[in-house]
């Protein structure tokens, strides 16, 4: 017989007032609101619906982190240890050389082999050494190590990428690994994304050198250049004293992490950046223009150097100036990355989808307006059709929308664009569980049963089609939650969560209406 | 009280005797999509083929010749124009540039178009990204077909399986044909698209199936063909109904959802009437040609056997 035990009603009644109470903040709060009040406990309702970026608006960056270019840095270190090792014990060698992931050299005496084994040891346990009796060696990273640099280079890079962002002041910015070196950046209401790519993307490495006064740049291209030092690009300024091209010794007599603190500042007018290093860092800092005065200082930046100004007097409180040709932004900038550290290798950006907040508003009134629209027309249809069966269905609908609403909310799964177009399909699918059973219950009426047992046999016999039909949807929706990004994944969650809480609705909860019907007016006749 | 009856009581539609002429419609439906496929081929967006989309605002009605000849001047390749939805927005393309970052093409591009521009969307991905993704929407077909293959196998006979990956096929083709046709953007979403119209048909080819199954257990003396109509038309009026209320929604969202989701709804439009039809005249009479026979059936695992005797109403 038609009956529902008084517990089952009072569960069903009760899901549906939880729906209404954690859907609720969406219509009563602002996103302000429901910010402030994030440090309430998880059972109170005030989350709101968490909108993806192409609604919000903001930018989806997809970064790679260059490992390879730490592996190689790595195995550059590599030689000059191999170098002043063997230097400091007079070993003789040749042919010094950079090998896939190792360096390798041959002995002039191969009878000191061991000796050079147990050498390089010392210096660094952690490496693979391999000789051969002729005087071959061959040093390797180990592969726990090579994995070992390129995660820790992966993990600095979000640390870095989390301070540069949170410079910036943008608020609840996500920033995830993805994958073994890759970063997935996502920043809402950020309406520039050109300057967060260059504040994120910039490997800010600074370092200060002494110029090489031996030589111009010009006879160091011919081929004086002295050892220990490099030619560097100078910034394309035109400034007077800028030149194109530095010679700069390649040892560093301070480097961009003794900094402590970077900020923008005026000098005679002109943009600076004012910079203090660490205790360390001001003692080199200290010593070696002490050193050096009258002599120009290279101030490098990323390979390039910014400025060479000539040393007038020995700087000991470990504080100076950074002097270019700067806008007031870029100083801004360049402070900023000063402040949040240098990258440990350089990034690139795969992808990028910004979306700006203009559309995102309008997307988000088009798809509320769509929804109402079809909401409208899938209501008059089920009425016309269906009758008094039709309003309870549509009853079943609307909470339906709550529940999905309520679930968005309390999962705090992201809605996008395509996952209103998700909500939207289960307005017309979720009806479907209810065609399937009131069109049960009209054959079961024509086949001369009472109304009782029509709609008994109608939910029983229509049950069992109802599930085969939802589950095989929602594997489609399972398999497009794995493989998607971003927008997609949301209209899989959305999509997911609407054909559970449509099950429930139109089973659940119209069942739970027709049988209170029933029993309060005990009709006849089914108005079906 | 009923308004409205778009489908009679009893309906008498002989499917299974018109069954060559839908065969015939479908093959040459999917032959033609697979044909299109091929040439004139697919307009995959930036998902699939890399590059930059760039959607601007312009402050009046946007002058599309003068925009694009100062955008060819720019030596980006390949940039086309479109306008998108306003009078004032244009949706600007430009074709993958060599390396993984194309920002170079978005600088470019705000450089030349100057002040007083919105720029409502900017997109770019690059030659990696865009392989990876390929795959993975390949992938991601092939396994909710497979998904869905494996679990009607495990509620039916594969007979039935086979006709509803045959039907499935058949609706995925032939909305890979649509976006031929017309050569509306074929992107990331449109493989959601794709996977829903799988999931959404396959609903209506289960109905079926079900009644089909039911069908077998009580009249196990009708010869097929006649049982395999009458279950389609015992059905016809829910799987009607379904469709209708579903496309009712879509057409909404189409009409009134804005531009960036348009084509995503237009493929699920067609894909639900292209699913609707395929469930009835394509996955039913499939199972002529498989040999479904009242013998076989008995449930398609152990525990469905239990259920089914209450299923079945006692009187016929």
């Amino acid at each position: 017989m038609l009956y529902i035990e008084r517990w089952k009603l009072i569960l069903i009644a009760l899901i549906c007032a939880l729906g209404f109470v954690y859907a609720a903040p969406n219509v009563f709060l602002s996103r302000g609101d429901a910010d402030v009040q994030s440090d309430l406990p998880f059972y109170v309702p005030y989350r709101t619906i968490n909108l993806g970026l192409d609604l919000r608006g903001g930018s989806y960056l997809l970064l790679q982190v260059d490992t390879d270019a730490v592996v190689q840095e790595r195995v550059e270190s590599l030689t000059d240890v191999v170098r002043s090792a063997l230097r400091e014990e007079r070993v003789q060698r040749q042919n010094l050389r950079v090998e896939g992931h190792g360096v390798s050299f041959e002995l002039l005496d191969p009878t000191r082999t061991d000796e050079v084994r147990q050498l390089l040891r010392d210096e660094d346990p952690t490496l693979e050494i391999e000789t051969t009796p002729e005087g071959r060696v061959t040093l390797s990273l180990a592969e726990d190590d090579l994995a070992e640099l390129r995660l820790s280079a992966v993990n600095q890079s979000i640390s870095v990428i989390r301070r540069r962002i949170d410079e910036t002041g943008t608020r609840e910015p996500i920033i995830q690994r993805q994958g073994d070196d890759r970063v997935i950046v996502q920043l809402p209401g950020v309406d520039n994304p050109q300057r967060m790519k260059d504040v994120i993307g910039q490997t800010a490495k600074l370092t200060f050198h002494l110029a090489d006064t031996t030589t111009s740049a010009a006879e160091a291209r011919q081929g004086a250049l002295p050892p220990g030092s490099v030619i560097l690009p100078g910034q394309d300024t035109g400034r007077p004293g800028d030149q194109a091209e530095y010679v700069v010794r390649k040892r560093v007599i301070v480097g961009g992490e003794s900094l402590i603190d970077a900020q923008p500042n005026f000098q005679d007018g002109q943009p600076v950046v004012s910079f203090r290093f660490d205790t360390v860092g001001a003692q080199k800092f200290g010593r070696a223009t002490q050193q050096n005065v009258g002599k120009p200082l290279a101030i490098v930046l990323d390979g390039k150097v910014i400025s060479a100004p000539v040393i007038r007097d020995a700087i000991l409180g470990g504080s100076g100036i950074i002097s270019g040709s700067f806008t007031t932004q870029q100083v801004q900038d360049l402070a900023l990355l000063l402040r949040a550290g240098a990258l440990p290798a350089p990034l690139t950006v795969l992808e990028e989808r910004s979306v700006g907040p203009g559309l995102g508003a309008d997307s988000v009134a088009a798809g509320e307006f769509a929804s109402a629209i079809g909401l409208a027309l899938v209501i008059v249809f089920m009425i016309a059709c269906y009758g008094l069966f039709g309003i309870f269905s549509v009853t079943a609908l609307i909470l339906n929308l709550v529940l999905i609403m309520a679930a968005l909310s309390i999962l705090q799964a992201t809605l996008t664009l395509p996952g209103i177009a998700g909500i939207v399909l289960t307005i017309g699918m979720a009806v479907d569980a209810n065609v399937l059973i009131f069109e049960r219950i009209r054959e079961e009426l024509r086949n001369g049963r009472t109304p009782v047992t029509a709609i008994d046999s109608g939910y029983r016999s229509a049950m069992r089609t109802i599930i085969d039909a939802n589950l095989t949807t929602l594997i489609a929706a399972i398999v497009l939650f794995s493989l998607g990004s971003g927008p997609v994944k949301g209209f899989a969650v959305t999509l997911a969560i609407g054909l559970i809480t449509s099950m429930f609705t139109a089973v659940f909860v119209t069942r739970a209406i027709v049988v209170v019907w029933l029993r309060r007016t005990r009709p006849k006749a089914l108005p079906i | 009280m009923r308004l409205l009856r778009l489908v009679p009581d009893r309906p008498n539609i002989n499917v299974i005797g018109i069954r060559k002429i839908s065969l015939v419609f479908s093959a040459f439906l999917v032959a033609a999509s697979i044909v299109l496929a091929v040439t004139p081929g697919l307009n995959f967006g930036i998902d699939f083929r890399g590059g930059t989309v760039i959607e601007v605002r312009m402050q009046g009605p946007a002058d599309l010749a003068g925009m694009r000849t100062q955008l060819a001047g720019l030596g980006l390749g390949e940039v086309s124009l479109q306008r998108f939805g306003a009078d004032t927005d244009v949706l600007i393309r430009v074709q993958e540039q060599p390396g993984e970052d194309q920002s170079i093409v978005i600088q470019k591009v705000q450089e030349t178009l100057g002040a007083g521009v919105e720029y409502r969307r900017t997109e770019f991905v690059g030659p990696t990204v865009g392989e990876e993704l390929k795959e993975a929407g390949f992938i991601a077909v092939a396994v909710s077909l497979l998904g869905i293959f494996a679990y009607i196998w495990f509620r039916f006979e594969w007979q039935f399986s086979v006709g509803a990956l045959v039907a499935l096929m058949h609706d995925v083709l032939a909305t890979v044909g649509l976006f031929a046709i017309t050569g509306m953007e074929f992107n990331l979403a449109t493989v959601a698209a794709v996977l829903t119209i799988a999931g959404y048909s396959i609903n209506d080819t289960v109905v079926v199936y079900d009644r089909v199954r039911e069908n077998l257990r009580r009249y196990k003396r009708m010869p097929m063909p006649d049982l395999l109509n009458l279950s389609i038309n015992e059905t016809l009026s829910r799987t009607v109904m379904t469709s209708l209320t579903t496309l009712l929604a879509l057409i909404a969202l189409a009409t009134f959802g804005g531009e960036v989701i348009r084509g995503f709804c237009i493929a699920l439009i067609w894909g639900i009437v292209i699913g609707t039809y395929s469930s009835v005249f394509i996955a039913v009479p499939a199972l002529l040609w498989t040999g479904v026979t009242p013998v076989g059936v008995g449930g398609g695992s152990g525990q469905d056997g239990a259920n089914d005797d209450e299923n079945v109403p006692a009187t016929t």
